[in-house]
C-alpha cells in the first residue's frame, strides 16, 4: 500500500469506483426483485456483477494495480484468493458429494 | 519494495517501517477473508437445512438488505474522503468525513440489528435452524466487524483531534481504511451470496 | 457470580484426578517458591514477562514447551499403564478418566508442546538467521507468547478445577456437543485452542512480514537460510491455516453456548462439515510442526558435515511445494466418512504427490553428508535417528493414503503408530536437535554432549519399542483410545509398548539432566566466539548470548552461507570504523495483561460468568486501544554504548583460537578432526 503514487488516491478515481459499484449493485438487485429470466440466470448475473464488483472495489477503494502496489501484497492477496477457492470449492465439493451419497 | 534483492534491514527507517504495518495488515485482512470464505461455504453447506422452519423466502426483504448496502457502500466513498483530506492534510476534514463513515457505519449496524431482532421475535433465531444459524453466523460476523471498525473510527477521530496528522496517525487511518473498504467487499459477497439467492 | 463453578468442581472423587490436581498445584506453588529463594522477582519481571526481545519471547516459549512436554509426556505413560494392565478388567483408570487423559495428550502435545516450540525455534533464530534486529512486530510477539500461555494455562487449570474434554483431541460433534457433553470439559478444550489459535495467527502474520521485509541488504530470497525457508513456509502456513481452526471453534462454541445448530444431530446441523472444516486446518498444521525440523535438520547437517546444504534450490522448491500441497489434502483425515471414489481417490493421489516433495530432501540431506567430514555431534543423531525412522513412518503414511487400505486401518493403532512415527522423528527429535544446536546462541554456553547423546539412545530405542507393537496391534483389529480390552493376544504388544515409554521417560528424564549438568559445568563449555560449531549462516555472526539489538553493523550478503563466506573473506568479526545509535522498542506489561485477560476471558466463558467475560474482553480491547495511542514506544542505543559492547566482544574473540575455515587462502584444509572451539 505504498503513499508513493497519487495512482487512484484521486477524487474523480472514488467518485468513478462509488458510481460503477452503485451500477454493479443495481444491476443484481433489479434482478433478483423484477424475476426477468430464470433462476439460473439471474443466478449468473449475480455471480458476475459481484465478481466485477469485487475487483472494481480492490482497485478504486483498496488501490490495488500491478504499478504501485508492493509485489509481496499482491502475492498475498493471490494466495488468499487460490486458499479461498480451494477451501470454499473443496468444503463444496465434499459436503455436496456426501449429501449425494446419503440421499 | 519488491521481494528481490531489496531487503532493507540495514537502513529501516520510519518510512518503511510504516510500509512493514501497511503490510502486515494487509495480511491479516487476508486472513480474515478466510474466516469470512469458511463462513461462506459453511452457509452455503447447510442453506436447505431449515428443519420444517421458516426459508429465506419467508425472511428476507431486498428493500432493508438495498438500504443496508446503499449505507455501507456509501461509507466506503466517505472514507475515501477522509483518506484524500488526510492526504492533503486537513484535519478538520479528515474528523468530519471520519465522523460521517461512522454514523453510516453505526446506521448500518442499527439497521442489521433491527432485522435481527425482527427475526427473533419472529421464531426465526439463530437456535431454529441450521440455515439460521449459518446465517446469523456470517453476517453477524461481517456486523462485530463493523461494529469493531466503527470503535475505530471513533478512536482515530479522538487521535486526530488530540496529535493531528502524525505520520503513525496517519499509518494507522491508512490501515484502518483498508479494514473499511475490506468489509464492504465482504458485503458484496453477503447480499450475493445470502440475500439476493434467497428471495428467488 | 461464579456462574455454574461450585465447590464440586475440585476432584475429590478420585485419588488419580487429586493426585495430578497436587502435582499442578505443587508445581506452581514450586515455581513461585524458586523466584522468591533467588529473589528473583525484579528480572522475571523486568527482563522476561514484560520483555518484547524476540530471543528472550523464543526462550520462554521453549520453557513452556518444556514443561507442557512433561505433563503431556505422563498422560501418554498413563496410557500406556492402563493398557498393559486392563486386558480383562477395568485397569486403575476409569473410563471417564482415561478419555480425558487422550484428549488432553492430544491437545497439550499440538497445540501448548509442539506449538510452542516450533514458535520458540523460529523467534531465537530467524531474525538473527535474516539480520534483523527484531522481529517486525515486537509487541505482537508479546501479545503472542502469552495467548499461548493462557491457552496452556487452561489445559492445566481444568486439573484441578472441573474436567478435561473427553472427546479426544479433534474433538468431534455430535459428541463434543452439549447434548452428549453438558460438562465443562469440551468448553476447557475448546478456550485452549480459541486462545492460543489467535496467537499463532498472530505470530503467523508477525514471521511473514519479518522475514519478507526485514532481511539484510544483499539476502535475497534465494540466498536465505534453509530454517528461515522453511519458517516462512511455517509462518504462511500458520496465517492461513488457523482461521479455519478458530471458525471451526467458534461454531462449536456457539453450539454448545447459545443452542445453535451447526453440528447438532437435528434441527438441521451438519456434523460432518465439522470434520471438514477441522482438517482444512489440521493437515496444514501437520506441516507446521514438522517444517520447522526438517529447517533444523538442513542447518545441522550443513554444519557438521563442514559442507553446503546439497541442493538448496530444491529443497526451498521442495519446502514451497509442501507448504502448498498440504492446503490440498484434508480429506484422507475422513476417507472413511462416505465420499464418493472420485472424491476420495483425489485427495488420496494428492496425498501421494507430497511424498514426492519429502523424498527430495531427505536425497538432499543424505547428499550434503556423502563426503562430507562429518562431526559426530548429538545434533546428528538426532538428524539421522530422524532420517532412517522418518522414512518408516513415510512409507505407512503412503499405505493410508490408499483410500480401500484406510477403510480398514481407520482409527486403529496403525493409524497413531503411523502418525507419532511423523511426529516424533519428524517434528520433536529436529525440536531437540534444534535445542542442542542454538542453545550456546541463546544462553552462552554448550549442552552437555554425553547426556545428550544418552537421551537420544533412549528416546529413538524407547520410540520403536513403543511405537512398532502399535502397528502390528493395528494389524491385529485394535481400534485407538481403548480404555479395557478382552483380548489375550494383545497384551504382550502393550506390555512391550508400556516398557518402550519407560525407555522415552529415561531419555526425557536424561534432558534434564542434560540441562542440569550443562548449567553446573557451564564454566568449562563457555562459547565465547558466538560461533561454538563452526556455522555458516548468520545467527554465528552475533554473540552469544546476543546484544539486544544482535547486530551492531547489519552486514551485506553475498552468498548462501552467508557467514562462512565473510569468515572466508576474513570479514567475520572486521571492526567498523563508527557505530550508530540503535532504536529498539521497549518492554511493555500490556502483552502479559492481555494475555493473562485471555486467560480470564476463557475461564469466564468456561464457567458461565459472564459479566467476567464483558469485563475481561473491555479490558483487552483498552489495552489495544492504550497501545495503539502510544507513540513514543522506542528507546535509543547511543553509538558510544553500541561501541563499547562490540570492542570488548571483540577483545575476547581475539584471544580465541580461529575455526578453520573450508576455502579460506590462509588455513590449510582441515583434516576431519573436530575443529576447536567445538570440543
Amino acid at each position: 500500500m505504498s503513499n508513493s503514487n497519487a495512482g487512484t488516491h484521486t477524487l474523480s478515481s472514488y467518485l468513478t469506483g462509488y458510481v460503477v459499484a452503485l451500477v454493479l449493485t443495481a444491476i443484481p438487485f433489479a434482478f433478483a426483485w423484477a424475476g426477468w429470466f430464470s433462476v439460473r440466470t439471474t443466478l449468473l448475473v449475480v455471480a458476475v456483477t459481484a465478481i466485477v464488483q469485487v475487483v472494481v472495489h480492490l482497485v478504486y477503494f483498496l488501490h490495488i494495480n500491478y504499478r504501485t502496489t508492493a509485489k509481496e501484497n499482491l502475492l498475498a492477496l493471490a494466495f488468499a484468493g487460490v486458499l479461498i477457492f480451494l477451501m470454499i470449492g473443496g468444503t463444496l465439493w465434499i459436503m455436496f458429494d456426501l449429501h449425494y451419497q446419503m440421499l | 519494495m519488491s521481494l528481490e534483492a531489496t531487503a532493507h534491514g540495514a537502513v529501516h527507517g520510519e518510512e518503511s517501517k510504516y510500509e512493514d504495518r501497511e503490510f502486515g495488515f494487509w495480511v491479516y485482512l487476508m486472513t480474515d477473508s478466510l474466516i469470512f470464505a469458511l463462513a461462506f461455504a459453511t452457509y452455503v453447506v447447510m442453506i436447505e437445512n431449515y428443519s420444517d422452519g421458516p426459508t429465506q423466502k419467508d425472511l428476507f426483504s431486498l428493500g432493508h438488505t438495498a438500504g443496508e448496502t446503499f449505507l455501507l457502500l456509501t461509507s466506503t466513498l466517505t472514507f475515501g474522503f477522509a483518506s484524500l483530506a488526510m492526504r492533503a492534510g486537513q484535519a478538520t476534514r479528515v474528523m468530519l468525513w471520519l465522523a460521517v463513515t461512522m454514523i453510516l457505519g453505526v446506521g448500518f449496524v442499527g439497521m442489521e440489528l433491527a432485522e435481527f431482532s425482527g427475526m427473533i421475535a419472529a421464531g426465526a433465531g439463530p437456535d431454529r435452524s441450521g440455515m439460521l444459524t449459518a446465517f446469523f453466523t456470517l453476517v453477524g460476523t461481517h456486523g462485530v466487524h463493523v461494529t469493531l471498525g466503527s470503535l475505530g473510527i471513533f478512536v482515530m477521530i479522538c487521535q486526530v483531534a488530540v496529535k493531528g496528522l502524525t505520520p503513525p496517525v496517519r499509518s494507522r487511518l491508512t490501515r484502518l481504511a483498508m479494514f473499511w473498504h475490506f468489509l464492504d467487499i465482504v458485503w458484496i459477497g453477503i447480499f450475493s451470496v445470502v440475500y439476493l439467492p434467497g428471495v428467488l | 457470580m461464579f456462574g455454574i463453578l461450585t465447590i464440586d468442581a475440585l476432584p475429590f472423587y478420585s485419588w488419580v484426578a487429586m493426585t495430578g490436581a497436587g502435582v499442578t498445584v505443587l508445581g506452581g506453588a514450586g515455581a513461585l517458591a524458586l523466584v522468591a529463594w533467588f529473589n528473583f522477582w525484579k528480572p522475571l519481571w523486568n527482563d522476561w514477562l514484560t520483555s518484547v526481545d524476540h530471543k528472550r519471547i523464543g526462550v520462554m516459549y521453549i520453557i513452556l514447551a518444556l514443561i507442557m512436554l512433561v505433563r503431556g509426556f505422563v498422560d501418554a505413560i498413563m496410557m500406556r499403564m492402563q493398557q498393559a494392565f486392563a486386558m480383562g478388567n477395568e485397569g486403575y483408570l476409569p473410563p471417564d478418566h482415561f478419555d480425558q487423559i487422550f484428549s488432553s495428550h492430544g491437545t497439550i502435545m499440538i497445540f501448548f508442546m509442539a506449538m510452542p516450540f516450533v514458535s520458540g525455534l523460529i523467534n531465537i533464530v530467524v531474525p538473527q538467521q535474516i539480520g534483523a534486529r527484531d522481529v517486525a512486530f515486537p509487541f505482537m510477539n508479546s501479545v503472542s507468547l502469552w495467548l499461548t500461555a493462557s491457552g496452556a494455562g487452561l489445559v492445566l487449570v481444568s486439573l484441578v478445577i472441573g474436567k478435561f474434554s473427553t472427546a479426544g483431541w479433534t474433538g468431534y460433534p455430535p459428541y463434543s456437543g452439549i447434548e452428549y457433553s453438558p460438562g465443562v470439559g469440551v468448553d476447557y478444550w475448546l478456550w485452549a485452542l480459541l486462545v492460543s489459535g489467535v496467537g499463532s495467527t498472530m505470530t503467523g502474520i508477525n514471521f511473514i512480514v519479518t522475514i519478507l521485509r526485514l532481511r539484510a541488504p544483499g539476502m535475497t530470497l534465494m540466498k536465505m537460510p534453509m530454517f528461515s525457508w522453511t519458517s516462512l513456509v511455517v509462518a504462511l502456513l500458520m496465517a492461513f491455516a488457523f482461521p479455519a481452526l478458530t471458525v471451526v471453534a467458534v461454531m462449536l462454541g456457539l453450539d454448545r453456548i447459545f443452542g445453535m445448530h451447526f453440528f447438532t444431530n437435528g434441527d438441521g446441523g451438519n456434523m460432518m462439515n465439522f470434520i471438514n472444516l477441522l482438517w482444512i486446518w489440521g493437515h496444514p498444521e501437520v506441516y507446521i510442526l514438522i517444517l520447522p525440523a526438517f529447517g533444523v535438520y538442513s542447518e545441522v547437517v550443513a554444519t557438521f558435515s563442514q559442507k553446503r546444504l546439497f541442493g538448496y534450490e530444491s529443497l526451498v522448491y521442495a519446502t514451497a511445494a509442501i507448504g502448498f500441497l498440504s492446503f490440498t489434502v484434508w480429506l484422507h483425515h475422513f476417507f472413511t466418512m462416505g465420499s464418493s471414489a472420485s472424491v476420495n481417490a483425489f485427495f488420496g493421489i494428492a496425498t501421494m504427490i507430497i511424498a514426492v516433495p519429502t523424498g527430495v530432501k531427505v536425497f538432499d540431506w543424505l547428499f550434503t553428508m556423502y563426503r562430507g567430514r562429518i562431526i559426530m555431534h548429538s545434533t546428528m543423531y538426532w538428524t539421522i535417528g530422524f532420517i532412517v525412522t522418518f522414512v518408516i513412518g513415510g512409507v505407512t503414511g503412503v499405505l493410508l493414503a490408499l483410500p480401500p487400505a484406510d477403510y480398514l486401518m481407520h482409527n486403529s493403532t496403525f493409524l497413531v503408530a503411523h502418525f507419532h512415527n511423523m511426529l516424533i522423528p519428524g517434528a520433536l527429535f529436529g525440536y531437540f536437535a534444534g535445542m542442542n544446536y542454538w542453545f550456546p546462541k541463546a544462553f552462552g554456553f554448550k549442552l552437555d554432549e554425553k547426556w545428550g547423546k544418552r537421551s537420544f539412545w533412549f528416546w529413538i530405542s524407547g520410540f520403536y519399542c513403543a511405537f512398532m507393537p502399535l502397528y502390528v496391534l493395528g494389524f491385529l483389529g485394535m481400534s485407538r483410545r481403548m480404555e479395557h480390552y478382552d483380548v489375550p493376544e494383545w497384551q504382550p504388544y502393550l506390555i512391550f509398548a508400556a516398557f518402550g515409554a519407560v525407555l522415552v521417560m529415561i531419555g526425557l528424564i536424561c534432558i534434564g539432566v542434560q540441562l542440569w549438568v550443562s548449567v553446573r559445568d557451564r564454566a568449562k563449555n563457555m562459547d565465547l566466539t558466538g560461533d561454538p560449531w563452526n556455522g555458516r549462516t548468520l545467527e554465528w555472526a552475533t554473540a552469544s548470548p546476543p546484544a539486544v539489538y544482535n547486530f551492531a553493523i547489519v552486514p551485506t550478503v553475498e552468498e548462501i552461507d552467508a557467514f562462512h563466506d565473510m569468515k572466508k573473506r576474513g570479514l567475520a568479526y572486521a571492526a567498523s570504523e563508527r557505530y550508530e545509535d540503535i532504536e529498539m522498542p521497549d518492554n511493555t506489561p500490556l502483552g502479559l495483561i492481555i494475555g493473562g485477560f485471555g486467560f480470564v476471558l476463557g475461564f469466564a466463558m468456561i464457567w458461565h460468568m459472564w459479566w467476567l467475560a464483558v469485563v475481561s474482553l473491555v479490558v483487552v480491547v483498552a489495552c489495544l486501544i492504550i497501545k495503539s495511542s502510544n507513540d513514543d514506544d522506542e528507546h535509543i542505543i547511543p553509538a558510544a554504548d553500541v561501541e563499547a559492547i562490540e570492542k570488548e566482544r571483540l577483545k575476547i574473540i581475539a584471544s580465541q583460537p580461529p575455526h578453520p575455515v573450508i576455502g579460506a587462502s590462509e588455513t590449510p584444509v582441515p583434516d576431519g578432526s573436530p575443529v576447536p572451539g567445538s570440543a
